[in-house]
């Protein structure tokens, strides 16, 4: 074992780590938000739209992620082309960032979806009766505490997320792996940086499985 | 101030929780409603502000036809409070901040004009020292009385009460019940479901007995205790008015 590049790596592996956590950020902040808007749609009493969100989660949810991936990296050119009349060049970081903010959104929404559940009736009752309409009542009153209640769950489906963000190969982006993987390629020592790798992926992860652990004790004591 | 008339409700198809009710509560009244569990007393006082639609029939507060579809019904709930048998207390705001939430969002007051309303409602109460705490601090008694302050909170022009009492340990129901006696000396319109029969005689004017979803009973508290009508009520009396047979 030889690990002498990667020392030369290393600003090269930052820059890949630097869009594998912009992916990463983005990817949670827009599934997150569009999985609770497919939640609420998916709790609505409106059939079609409940209807609509549960179709589009299960959809999501039964095909691979790769196959999303590459997929919007060719789809996603021609949909704007479509919608704006001409072509535009968008580039295979913006595609991947749709792909896994809309495939995210359908896990993300299921455990938001299962948070609102768990609110008791009498919450939003009470935000009734006091002369809220539906969407204070859910922006105030229970989605504040279904986040609170599925933080955990959120946070483990963002370290799973984080793992997948390796999949954007697929799309020749260079995130952390890939980089690794093509400088361990250049450098002939590819054993070496996927180890090297590896390690930071599993600190990474597991310094976050913690946080999760912590977080779910404190919540359980803050329980009323 | 509510007026209820022929008012019918049905849970599911053959289920009427609610059979005919037509009944009045003037301004400044309070009416106690009581009966055996299930006669559909936390129904009735929820069609109040519709919490529960009905099927048929007219319900006014205020002059509003609230059974109306083309009612605003948000608008006719900023009027009238409910107070919970569990409370129903935000358990992710403090204290102050679940009294000053619907004043703020509903009313579009300003904070600092909330926050002052807040702490002269929690002082009204006996709280004031407790603003900051979050509800799963205080005990079922100092959570009831917030409740309350948070339904004053939006100045309404009736109070519903469902069971406010019956959820808390022995030593904690005086003090929720003073806290509605001072509001029925302040001239509040009220409706309490309840089985404390010391506040249906001492403080209230009138006391509906409802069974199967049927008014059996409308009368003053004493002809309502000393001399009911139904032999439904006479049994319900006995029963409630026993000392504890266990
Ligand atoms: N959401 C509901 N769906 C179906 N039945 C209900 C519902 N709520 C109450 N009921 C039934 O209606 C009847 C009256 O209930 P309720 O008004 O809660 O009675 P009370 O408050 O007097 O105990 C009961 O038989 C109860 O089981
Ligand atoms: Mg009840």
């Amino acid at each position: 074992m030889d690990f002498s590049s990667i020392v030369s790596a290393l600003p090269d592996l930052l820059q890949g780590m630097l869009l594998t956590l912009k992916l990463l950020v983005f990817a949670v902040a827009g599934g997150i938000a569009l999985g609770t808007l497919l939640a609420l749609a998916r709790l609505s009493s409106n059939r079609l739209l409940s209807f609509l969100a549960g179709f589009y989660v299960n959809y999501f949810r039964s095909i691979p992620l790769l196959l999303v991936i590459t997929w919007f990296y060719f789809i996603v050119p021609f949909m704007l082309a479509w919608a704006t009349g001409k072509m535009h060049p968008v580039g295979a970081f913006a595609s991947s960032l749709v792909a896994f903010m809309m495939f995210e959104a359908a896990y993300y929404c299921e455990i938001v979806r299962a948070g609102i559940q768990s609110i008791p009736k009498g919450q939003v009752n009470a935000a009734y009766a006091l002369g809220l309409n539906y969407h204070q009542a859910m922006r105030l009153v229970v989605l504040p505490q279904a986040f609170r209640k599925m933080a955990p769950l959120l946070l483990q489906q963002s370290i799973i997320l984080f793992q997948d963000t390796a999949l954007v190969y697929a799309v020749g982006l260079m995130d952390f792996l890939n980089t690794a993987r093509s400088r361990g390629d250049i450098t002939g020592q590819l054993h070496e940086f996927l180890l090297f790798a590896g390690v930071i992926y599993f600190v990474l992860s597991f310094i976050a499985s913690r946080i999760v652990l912590r977080l779910q004790s404190k919540l359980a004591v803050g329980q009323n | 101030m509510i007026r209820f008339n022929k008012v019918n409700k049905w849970f599911g198809r053959d289920h009427h929780v609610l059979k005919n009710i037509t009944l009045e509560v003037k301004q400044g009244e309070v009416v106690v409603v009581c009966g055996p569990s299930g006669s559909g007393k936390s129904t009735l006082i929820r069609t109040i502000n519709q919490l529960e639609p009905v099927n048929d029939g007219v319900i006014i507060v205020d002059g509003i036809t609230i059974t109306d579809p083309k009612t605003n019904i948000n608008k006719v709930r900023e009027e009238v409070g409910f107070v919970f048998q569990h409370f129903n207390l935000y358990p992710h705001l403090t204290v102050l901040e679940n009294i000053t939430l619907a004043p703020i969002q509903v009313r579009k007051m300003e904070k600092a004009a909330a926050e002052q309303l807040g702490v002269e409602l929690l002082e009204r109460v006996g709280l004031l020292n407790k603003k900051d705490v979050y509800p799963a601090q205080l005990s079922g008694g100092q959570q009831q009385r917030v409740a309350i302050a948070r339904g004053l909170a939006m100045r309404p022009k009736v109070m519903l009460f469902d069971e406010p009492t019956s959820a808390l340990d022995p030593e904690m129901i005086g003090e929720v019940l003073k806290v509605m006696q001072d509001l029925a000396e302040s001239g509040m319109t009220m409706v309490v479901v309840t089985h404390e029969m010391g506040f249906a005689r001492e403080v209230s004017d009138r006391v509906i007995f409802l069974d199967h979803g049927e008014i059996l009973e409308d009368a003053k508290p004493e002809d309502f205790f000393t001399n009911p009508q139904h032999e439904r009520a006479k049994q319900f009396l006995r029963q409630i008015l026993a000392p504890m047979h266990q």
